[in-house]
């Protein structure tokens, strides 16, 4: 029984921590940017001013959107949190690792994505159909990149298996500087650029046109539902975060549930997060966002990183 | 009794006796599949070809179940989609054609000698053709049917030569004595014999480049038809393949024949896909993703082969078990998926979506239940898609391991292109749905769209729920799999693959599982927290109608919505060396620039395999037919001159 009530316990601090620093990790990737502009910039916890402010509004719902305008929000908000729970984050293995792996992630996410994709078209805007159709098109071509980088992460592991792929790298670190790893690292890299909407592929501080993604698909949504959505985005950059710091540099990571290695771990993984999101910062910062059909060549490159890490595990071995 | 009433009464007869023997299928498909026990039963004594008889082992049994599963609720279906054609066509016609399909195609999966099977596999594709045919007054439909009787015939020609190659070598015509029949065969025959397979099954099976036929065919059938041809005809073809290539032909194969059925398996997937994505015509639509489904299926069929060549039979094992799980799943939703189309159809007599919109006010249940499908198709979790997508990968994912290069190379290039497929997929079923169900009705067809009747969405419902069921208990579904790859490939997996309470691990030293129940339940109830937190973050949910925002005109209308031209533009811009889509646009002006009175568009893409195979192929025939023309003059004596000189050279050389 205490067994039972441990692995309730666990879970609900891996989905608090996700909830939790979801809008700290946007707040610090704004206020770097805005340094970066020499602004002064706001708060690094205005994003949880802005999400109190949302809930507590009245939302709009457009006359010609269906039952599914209004599911999508929590559809998309409870899918992000099962992910949670399946990727380690200060800790390995996760409880309830056994439920879904690294594939079952990614395709939970497309799914939020595809329900998103429809509310797009659900509200007989112009520009919601713009935004399914330019995220539909890019998610298409970020997906071989994306599996074929996980594929070499899997592979060296011999498992799908997050809890067990973090597993295998804390036991033996000296495979983190493995070539195949750093290029499987610099593939996904990208991939999480173009998977979370981040420049140079879209820009979700614009609400240009010309050039929205995910900002268009979610036009019509307002308040509460906005709110929604706008935070299972930033849950989504903490577990790519989450993906790429543990999947590759499991440094410091608690391999037990003791309070001492949580500490540890919790630390670390926030030092980790922390970088990993001034890093995105900074490309956000120094590069332009690319035409959009000139994207599919930034993920081919992501691609070419993928299967050379490929190459070169099956070259140099594990 | 007048012919109305005569004709409801022929229906209501027919469908419910396809449904109630599509149930006994059912039932005997799964007491096979259980208990192993193969059903025999001898039919006639021939003198040249021996005993003709049935024989039904556990593959045979899956496919029979599958066949029956979808045909039953098909016939259900049918009950209400055929008032449609009461009084416009022979119903009697229609009825007899349904049943006949059906008994021929239960026939091709149960047959146990070579004759018997050429047999019933030709009175398959015959029914079949008039069913294409069923509206002949539509010079489409007689098109397609003509195109895809051509097709159909020369897979069957070298299916001929294929049961003539096995019979001169091991003297047998059941399937029984043909099991293993591998190693008496030299190599080259035996190679020749997978070929005629591949090519003869890969017709049927609509694999690319033989798939030419398929997208006509399947619109052009009523929708009932359709989600059988779709679901479950194409089928057989993998059937075929099956129990050629693993049952008379294997073990111990040639490494080559694996990568070529997953060289097809890639090119089918993508390529179907890809043509998906540019078609409007939702049947049509549905029909490419057949070849992008059957793509997947070959690609856990090539793998097995690929893999068993090697010596690798547990692997290969997993590889078929995820290719057999991917038969029956597409089943159930691309059956589905015809159902709903079927269903849209019959409400607003139009398939071409750029008509469409709005249908999810006005057919709630179709919309649903097609929302199912699609969430099915685009291999999304927790439904069935999802779980024979996620073992293809595992296969492949484990296969990496076995040290060949040609493994290192095929298998990361198919989990690539696979990811690829599957993304693609949910890309043109966001456009599907999106552009057919929802925004606002872009015509007056779709503003007076009616729901169907019960029936109908009765169908449609089961299915929906099969789809679910063999989502959420993967590990059911495989247990029953397992035997028919063991008797296959000698090898089961057992301590490969450990299946407790739905879940499913395949330890490879370490363990990878998914468990969709606890998945599905976890989701469900983490829901909770979303809609409790938002309460307690923002009291009471307050909520207030308005318009769309209509970048500032004063209303919305139904044409600033993105039509599914519009929507697939950017993959047809990232593929366009695929497409070669050329396009025109016309514009008339009156006084003005500004004020333009009509702009027409339109768009072509280009069908490499039309161009680079099949005309030329088409050219060739015909310049021959043309030469042979010159001899055939008409005249009596000419042709008594032909037969006296052929008479005059069989003498010389044949004596």
């Amino acid at each position: 029984m205490s067994e039972f009530f441990g692995v309730i316990l666990i879970s609900l601090f891996q989905l608090l921590l996700v909830l939790a620093t979801g809008p700290l990790v946007n707040g610090i990737i704004k206020k770097t940017k805005a340094r970066f502009q020499r602004r002064r910039g706001a708060s690094v916890l205005q994003p949880y001013f802005d999400l109190a402010k949302l809930f507590r509004k009245e939302v709009v719902v457009p006359f010609v959107a269906s039952w599914l305008f209004r599911i999508t929000p929590y559809l998309v908000f409870a899918s992000t949190l099962v992910i949670a729970l399946l990727v380690p984050t200060v800790a390995t293995p996760v409880p309830l690792h056994w439920m879904g792996d690294i594939i079952t992630v990614i395709y939970l996410f497309a799914l939020g994505r595809f329900f998103v994709a429809l509310v797009g078209l659900d509200t007989g805007g112009a520009f919601g159909g713009l935004g399914s159709s330019r995220e539909m098109s890019i998610a298409s071509i970020i997906e071989p990149a994306m599996m074929l980088a996980i594929f070499t992460v899997a592979v060296t592991a011999g498992s799908t298996n997050l809890s067990v792929i973090v597993g295998r790298l804390t036991s033996s670190p000296a495979s983190m500087l493995n070539p195949a790893h750093l290029l499987a690292f610099s593939g996904l890299f990208i991939v999480t650029l173009a998977e979370t909407g981040r420049v140079p592929v879209d820009n979700p501080a614009t609400h240009l046109e010309l050039t929205m993604i995910h900002e268009a698909m979610i036009l019509e949504y307002s308040g509460r539902y906005l709110a929604l959505i706008e935070w299972a985005s930033q849950m989504k950059l903490i577990v790519f975060l989450a993906l790429l710091s543990n999947m590759f540099f499991p440094l410091y990571m608690a391999t037990t549930w003791s309070p001492w290695a949580l500490l540890i771990g919790s630390a670390a993984f926030f030092g980790k997060i922390i970088v990993l999101a001034v890093v995105v910062a900074v490309v956000e910062s120094t590069n332009a966002k690319l035409r959009l059909f000139r994207v599919p060549e930034l993920l081919m490159v992501a691609f070419i990183l993928s299967l050379l890490a490929l190459i070169l595990y099956f070259i140099i071995g594990a | 009794m007048s012919r109305d009433v005569f004709e409801r009464v022929v229906k209501n007869f027919g469908f419910i006796a396809a449904f109630v023997s599509s149930l006994a299928g059912c039932i005997l498909a799964l007491s096979i599949l259980l208990y192993g026990e193969p059903l025999h039963v001898d039919l006639l004594y021939t003198r040249h070809f021996g005993m003709m008889s049935i024989h039904a082992d556990r593959l045979s049994a899956l496919f029979l179940g599958t066949i029956s599963l979808l045909a039953a609720a098909v016939s259900v279906y049918s009950l209400g989609y055929a008032t449609e054609f009461l009084g416009r066509r022979n119903l009697g016609l229609l009825v007899f054609l349904y049943n006949a399909f059906l008994l021929s195609m239960v026939s091709v999966v149960v047959a146990g000698h070579t004759v018997l099977f050429v047999f019933v596999w030709e009175a398959m594709s015959l029914t079949t053709y008039f069913l294409i045919n069923y509206d002949h007054e539509d010079p489409a439909s007689r098109r397609a049917a003509f195109l895809y009787v051509v097709m159909t015939h020369i897979g069957t020609a070298l299916l001929v030569v294929m049961f003539m190659l096995l019979y001169s070598f091991t003297g047998a015509f059941g399937f029984e004595s043909l099991k293993s029949a591998g190693p008496r065969i030299p190599a080259f025959e035996r190679s020749l014999i997978f070929l005629c397979a591949a090519i003869g099954f890969g017709v049927k099976a609509g694999i690319i480049p033989f798939h030419i036929w398929l997208p006509e065919a399947h619109p052009a059938a009523p929708s009932n038809i359709s989600a059988l041809m779709s679901g479950v005809m194409i089928k057989t073809g993998i059937y075929g393949m099956v129990r050629v290539f693993f049952d008379f032909l294997g073990p111990d194969i040639p490494q080559w024949w694996g990568v070529l059925i997953l060289v097809l398996a890639v090119a089918s997937s993508v390529l179907g896909v890809l043509y998906a994505l540019m078609e409007h015509d939702l049947k049509r639509l549905l029909a490419f993703h057949s070849i992008e489904n059957i793509g997947i299926i070959l690609m856990g069929v090539g793998a097995a082969l690929l893999f068993s060549s090697l010596g690798n039979n547990a692997l290969a094992a997993l590889a078929l078990i995820a290719g057999l799980y991917h038969v029956l799943n597409h089943a159930m939703f691309k059956g589905l998926l015809f159902l709903g189309a079927g269903s849209v159809l019959h409400g607003t007599h139009s398939r071409n979506i750029e008509e469409l919109g709005g249908l999810i006010e006005k057919m709630p249940w179709t919309s649903f239940f097609f929302l199912i499908g699609a969430v099915a198709i685009s291999g999304l979790p927790p439904l069935n898609g999802f779980v024979s997508e996620w073992l293809t990968f595992q296969a492949l994912l484990l296969g990496f391991h076995i040290s060949d290069l040609v493994v290192k190379i095929a298998v990361p290039l198919t989990v690539a292109l696979l990811a690829l497929t599957g993304a693609l997929a949910a890309a043109c079923f966001v456009k599907a749905f999106g552009i057919t169900f929802l925004g606002l009705p872009r015509s007056d067809r779709a503003m007076h769209a009616r729901e169907s009747s019960p029936t109908m969405i009765a169908a449609m419902a089961s299915l929906a729920i099969a789809c679910a069921v063999f989502g959420l208990a993967p590990g059911l579904v495989v247990s029953v799999l397992d035997p028919i790859a063991s008797s296959l490939l000698g090898t089961n997996l057992s301590g490969q693959v450990s299946l407790n309470g739905g879940m499913l691990l395949v330890p490879d030293s370490t363990s990878t599982s998914i468990s969709p129940p606890v998945l599905t339940g976890l989701l469900m109830a983490i829901i909770a927290v979303p809609l409790v937190g938002a309460f307690l973050l923002g009291g009471r949910l307050r909520t207030r109608a308005a318009m769309t925002w209509a970048c500032g005109l004063p209303k919305i209308e139904p044409r600033m919505q993105y039509s599914a031209t519009g929507f697939s533009k950017p993959i047809r811009m990232i593929f366009s060396n695929i497409y070669r889509a050329t396009h025109e646009i016309e514009i008339s002006e009156e006084t003005s620039p500004y004020f333009r009175a009509s702009i027409t568009y339109e768009l072509k893409t280009e069908s490499v395999f039309l161009k680079h195979i099949y005309e030329p192929a088409y050219n060739i025939i015909v310049t021959s037919a043309r030469m042979f023309r010159r001899i055939q003059t008409g005249h009596l004596q000419s042709y008594l001159a032909y037969i006296f000189i052929t008479l005059v050279l069989l003498l010389l050389f044949a004596r």
